[in-house]
């Protein structure tokens, strides 16, 4: 596991590779996701209201 | 034409409201799925490279982001130029959509390319013709972004938007081609049309990645255009009091 982890020497690349990868791509799927769950709140509370 | 005729019945915002909410669940699920396989190949099954030892793993995430840093731009020019010339009401809120995460991709290509290069070319960056094309193309989309919402008046923001998408599309030839033009450490493409130089063992993960990244975005891209729909419809509504 150690020797996977060490990615032949280059874990200090492929890691954080991968890293930025999951952070920048994750954050902008949960961003997308909240505002379309606000979104969509938002108009069932205007549409109930009339 | 079948396909025009398809594209017309889908670009009406109430239709598209109803067809990707079937879609969307279906979509999303289809790109976890993909990524999960594609992740397990890239970082577990893929050999290491003869010569780049387990440094091409990085490969798995840098060219399917690149790919779709350009496909996505060119979806989002095409429909910029929907949208000025049909005056469509979905070609400009599909552009709108796809910029943040055409932006998001650019940036993971250009940062991963980073990293990759450290190790491999001995620098972190060089100004040539492919990096600094694709940096360009990173801050079209934020210009993009920028501009769009620089106007009171959202149908001018939207019009000047769609103007720059348009100009911006002959910085997409730069890319594809700055490998063969100009000397530069980037090597050349290595899929073409015509086949590929890479192994089918590093191949296959590359390209399970590369549809795995665009069934993502072909989520968010409905999400986000869903999205900008609903405020759209609340704001009508707010107005009508």
């Amino acid at each position: 596991m150690a020797a996977y982890l060490a990615m032949g020497g280059y874990a200090a690349f492929v890691w954080p590779a991968y890293g930025i990868a999951l952070v920048v791509l994750g954050g902008i799927t949960t961003q997308s996701w909240l505002r379309y769950r606000a979104s969509r709140r938002a108009l069932d509370r205007l549409q109930r209201r009339r | 034409m079948v396909q025009g005729a398809m594209i017309t019945r889908l670009a009406n915002p109430a239709r598209f409201m109803r067809v990707s909410a079937v879609f969307l669940p279906w979509v999303a699920a289809l790109a976890a799925i993909v990524l999960a396989v594609g992740l397990y190949w890239a970082l577990v099954i893929a050999p290491p490279d003869y010569q780049q030892g387990q440094s091409v793993r990085i490969m798995f995430i840098h060219v399917p982001a690149a790919w779709l840093a350009s496909m996505v731009y060119l979806l989002m020019a095409a429909a910029s130029f929907v949208a000025l010339v049909w005056r469509h009401p979905l070609a400009e809120i599909a552009a709108q959509a796809a910029a943040p995460v055409g932006a998001a991709f650019t940036l993971v290509c250009l940062a991963t390319g980073s990293l990759w290069g450290r190790p491999m070319w001995g620098t972190w960056w060089v100004w040539d013709a492919r990096l600094t094309s694709v940096l360009v193309l990173f801050f079209l989309y934020l210009g993009y972004i920028a501009l769009v919402n620089a106007f009171d008046d959202p149908a001018r923001g939207a019009r000047a938007g769609s103007i720059l998408a348009l100009v911006g599309v002959v910085n997409l030839p730069i890319i594809k081609f700055s490998v063969d033009w100009w000397n530069t450490l980037h090597q050349p493409a290595s899929i073409t049309l015509t086949g590929s130089t890479i192994d089918p063992s590093m191949l296959w993960p590359l390209l399970v990645m590369a549809v795995g990244f665009m069934l993502l975005f072909a989520a968010l891209l409905m999400v986000r255009m869903r999205t900008m729909l609903n405020e759209r419809r609340a704001r009508a509504l707010r107005l009508q009091g």
